[in-house]
């Protein structure tokens, strides 16, 4: 972090860049929107709960997307779920990003092939930040890839594109 | 308790103008195929009928049977009071399948038929509300369980396939 580090030592008075302390900020509370789609749900949801606890990252839920930061794509997406799913998107106010969870919602997951129903993956709808491996993946790997977004939210800058 | 046998007697007493045929020599249990156009009649008398009573609509379920060219739909009927159970199935022809709707005597029926309607394409005649229920109700391409299905390459935009 190193961010406020000199609070503690300068009593009142914090020295960062308004970069940083913006990205600080936006990282710390990232608000999902209340949307789960199939079984990665249910494990998205065990990493709400005080076991895993999404809270310490900041992560609340919330039930409107005009009140979220991210929204984590946690199941299959059928085709006609993915027309409801870029209207939620389009919905949510900049900076908003995405977590893909889960292998059905990266590429289809067991569907990819004869899943006349399914979308091959969200990316072809609305623009995936993280892709989280797994079917479904565990809340540990659901933390990391929240921990990947925040390492990408710090490093983002107000002046250049980020890398 | 009736048998599937029995039950044939008592509707070939009923319906003497119907055609009834039971099948019976395959390795699952026998079922009775009959016409599609008649299937709410033959289905209201086994509903109605205290001695047979069938109460319970357990499954409605479409098959596409592409070598012989047909739709067919199968019905799986228990009474809870009597304890007994029947599979029906009715054969339509495949350019046209038409069957009639149960949903006036097996409320569950509804939906059943929806999806049958969805999957495969088959039109339930004097169904109250027979739009698709799980794929998009604008999806033209077609009944995606029918073996001669194919995906198209987009919807609204989205590519399809892989």
């Amino acid at each position: 972090m190193g961010l406020l580090d000199k609070e503690f030592t300068d009593g009142n008075i914090v020295i960062a860049k308004a970069e940083d302390l913006m990205n600080w900020a936006r990282l710390s509370s990232l608000w999902q929107v209340s949307f789960g789609l199939a079984c990665c749900a249910i494990e998205m949801m065990a990493t709400s709960a005080s076991h895993y606890d999404f809270d310490r990252f900041g992560v609340i839920p919330r039930p409107s997307p005009r009140h979220a930061d991210i929204i984590i794509i946690s199941g299959t997406v059928t085709l006609k779920m993915a027309t409801r799913i870029k209207r939620l998107y389009e919905q949510m106010p900049e900076p908003k990003y995405i977590i893909s969870m889960g292998s059905c919602s990266n590429s289809g997951g067991p569907y990819w092939e004869h899943g006349y129903h399914v979308l091959k993956g969200i990316d072809r709808v609305i623009p995936v930040d993280v892709y989280v491996p797994g079917c479904p993946p565990r809340p540990e790997a659901l933390l990391e890839g929240l921990i990947k977004l925040q390492e990408k939210i710090r490093k983002t800058s107000l002046v250049k594109k980020s890398t | 308790m009736k048998n599937t046998e029995e039950i044939l007697q008592a509707l070939k007493e009923n319906f003497p103008d119907f055609s009834f045929e039971l099948k019976s020599d395959l390795p699952v249990e026998g079922f009775i195929i009959c016409n599609p156009l008649v299937i709410d009649k033959i289905s209201h008398f086994l509903h109605d009928n205290p001695e047979l009573n069938f109460d319970s609509l357990i499954n409605l379920s479409g098959v596409d049977e592409i070598k012989a060219n047909q739709l067919s739909v199968y019905y799986h009927l228990e009474s809870t009071e009597l304890k007994h159970k029947l599979v029906l199935k009715v054969v339509t022809d495949r350019n046209s399948p038409e069957v009639a709707s149960v949903t006036d005597i097996w409320k569950g029926a509804n939906w059943h038929e929806r999806e049958a309607y969805d999957m495969f394409g088959i039109k339930f005649l004097n169904h109250p509300d027979l739009r698709r229920i799980l794929m998009p109700y604008d999806w033209e391409a077609g009944h995606p369980l029918r073996k001669d299905y194919e995906n198209p390459e987009f919807y609204q935009g989205m590519k399809v396939p892989f």
